[in-house]
């Protein structure tokens, strides 16, 4: 048994090397762009409207084994994209937004895996959203993008694995809205899932992330430069995005990871200022991360995934929970961690009972965490114990190897 | 990550694992690392489900590819539907939950059958160590001193056997182990109060009527 001591990090890094040339970095990685549904074949949404033609922006990772079984699809959050791992260039300054778990020796082993991500519909890094042109006006959709839902983003997934050629994924995988992704990709597609891994996630948005959703929306919708969503001609609505990341950013960490990173520290001063200037340390942090969101996403969409994690809901859709799992066949791993307050462990729980009111293959583990909802980001190396020997189990079983 | 062995089961889930027939569905409580649920799998073709509270035990069986979920037994089986499996087993953990009489009662109405394994405290080096040092002995099950323990029950068999009677479950088998060995004949089995150092019990509830339901097979 292996010892419960995180590995030494820094073990495969080689100083000498630039980050993208590390043993176990992805390397240098480079978008790519399927275009499907084109007109008349549109692609149906749930909101009644048809969407066409679609781009989806993905990346790929390591290399589909001639039985087309080693296949990863990881589904990203709210603020992700298909960039998971590696450098888009030598002079990147960022890997991708989950490169601790992507790459060479990786928990989401690249030498061995082939993994997929791409950029949900309704998303703003290269796939089909508000910031899109419309062929029909020739201009930006902006709010004349239909609502997309998160059963929308999987059906056009889903075309992009026909596209790749891959019959069933060895797994689907993702974080908060991302597993809210993966859920439906086990509950619609259960022929073409061969395992899952949700984290941090939930079976239906509750009122109270809802009600965070909702005051992100307002921030936006109240920002003057908003403009009824028609700004791309004009200075955008920066400071209601940035808001609303601030407050997102707050969902995300915990009470103790926030005393633990800020606590009370001021910012560059030995006193209070008696002014409303960045006194604290937390201030600075939150208007920090708002500024640098309005550098890379659109206010429209975040309105628009946002609202896909509203109408999020498997027991309304289905009746009820464990009827919206009857027809799962995946083995399923489900993680969440126990100071994340946004998607609280007793909500993956709920998934857990309605999988074993089925009868499923689950596992549910609980990893302690101060991280709060950002541990799925965070807890490499516990993460990493779990899924690497999840998916080498999966693997072997598929590809009938005999295991040890 | 090194694999964990399973070549030898503890004798207690060895005995356990004699009782439940091949294609059986069963459920776990406290399953640990998994070992029973694994050698099940594996040798018997059981298809097994497990409950374990420590969270690093978790990615143990994870490794195994067990369908193990983390949770407290102490709060009900709520998550399984009634008779949804044909045995659930609780090993060497009665002592250890806050309200045995409630999991045993769970065990009932989710499983067919329940099998508990429990150390008793009626051994009688137990006895005697208590006759003549005047102190709770520490011995087999019982190491720990009385304030590290996380035991919070201790019984005899005779004390195992009268809640059965008392709670309308029905004792169908009774297996003894003593020094690390299943025993078939001998004063432990003549004796398993004062000579068995654990106790493993297949259980099943009791018809209304009160009339004792036929004892199955080996």
């Amino acid at each position: 048994m292996a010892g419960d001591e995180p590995q030494p990090d820094g073990a495969l890094q080689r100083p000498e090397l630039s980050p993208w040339q590390q043993p176990d970095s992805a390397g240098i990685v480079e978008a790519k762009f399927f275009t499907f549904a084109h007109p008349p074949e549109a692609m149906p949404l749930d909101c009644g409207a048809t969407l066409g033609p679609i781009t989806l922006a993905y990346e790929t990772y390591g290399r589909l084994d001639e039985r087309r079984q080693n296949a990863v699809l990881i589904c990203h959050a709210l603020s992700g994209d298909a960039h998971v791992a590696g450098y888009h260039s030598p002079e990147d300054r960022k890997p991708g937004w989950w490169d601790a778990m992507v790459g060479p020796g990786k928990a989401f082993d690249t030498d061995r895996y082939f993994v997929v991500c791409s950029n949900c519909i309704g998303g703003c890094k290269g796939s089909t959203g508000p910031t899109s042109i419309d062929p029909a006006t020739g201009k930006r959709y902006g709010r004349s993008f239909p609502v997309v839902t998160t059963a929308d983003m999987v059906r056009a997934q889903r075309r992009l694995l026909d596209h790749l050629g891959i019959e069933r994924v060895l797994s689907v995988t993702g974080g908060s809205l991302g597993g809210m992704q993966v859920l439906e990709w086990a509950i619609d597609y259960p022929d073409r899932v061969v395992s899952a891994i949700p984290l941090a996630t939930t079976a239906r948005l509750t009122a109270q992330g809802i009600a965070f959703n909702v005051v992100g929306r307002q921030a936006i919708l109240n920002d003057p430069n908003y403009r009824n969503g028609d700004y791309y001609d004009a200075e955008p609505p920066n400071q209601g995005l940035a808001v609303a990341r601030m407050l997102g950013h707050i969902t995300y960490l915990s009470d103790a990871s926030m005393h633990e990173k800020f606590g009370r520290e001021l910012r560059n001063r030995e006193d209070y200022s008696y002014e409303f200037d960045v006194d604290f340390q937390v201030e600075s942090y939150l208007q920090y991360q708002g500024r640098a969101f309005t550098e890379r996403f659109d206010a429209n969409s975040y309105l628009y995934m946002t609202r896909a994690m509203d109408y999020f809901d498997l027991a309304s859709r289905h009746g009820s929970l464990a009827a919206a799992f009857s027809g799962v066949t995946a083995r399923v791993l489900i993680i969440a961690f126990t100071s994340d307050w946004l998607y609280p462990p007793y909500q993956a729980k709920e998934i857990v009972k309605a999988l074993q009111a089925n009868g499923a293959h689950c596992a549910y583990y609980e990893i302690p965490s101060d991280y709060g909802h950002d541990a799925f980001l965070l807890e490499k190396e516990r993460l990493t114990r779990a899924i690497a020997d999840f998916l080498d189990l999966t693997y072997r079983r598929v590809a009938g190897e005999e295991i040890p | 990550m090194a694999r964990p062995t399973r070549d030898r089961l503890r004798p207690d889930l060895a005995e356990i694992a004699a009782l439940i027939e091949p294609g059986a569905r069963v459920l776990d409580l406290g399953c640990g690392e998994g070992a029973l649920m694994d050698y099940l799998e594996r040798t018997r073709g059981v298809t097994s489900r497990g409950i374990e509270i420590k969270p690093e035990r978790i990615v143990d069986c994870v490794a195994r590819g067990l369908a193990c979920c983390q949770g407290d037994i102490d709060e009900g089986l709520q998550d399984y539907g009634e008779g949804s499996f044909d045995y659930v087993v609780l090993s060497q953990t009665l002592h250890l939950v806050s309200r045995p009489g409630l999991v045993v009662q769970e065990m009932l109405r989710v499983g067919r059958r329940g099998i508990v394994s429990i150390p008793n405290f009626g051994y009688w080096r137990i006895r005697l160590g208590l006759l003549l040092t005047g102190r709770v002995p520490r011995a087999g099950c019982f190491r720990d001193a009385w304030y590290t323990t996380p035991t919070g029950h201790v019984m005899t068999l005779r004390d195992f056997r009268g809640f059965c009677a008392e709670n309308g479950i029905a004792i169908d088998q009774e297996r003894v182990v003593t020094s690390g060995r299943a025993l078939s004949r001998g004063l432990a089995c003549a004796f398993p109060n004062v000579f068995a150092q654990l106790g493993v019990y297949v259980l099943s509830r009791r018809p209304a009527s009160g009339a004792q339901p036929p004892h199955t097979g080996a």
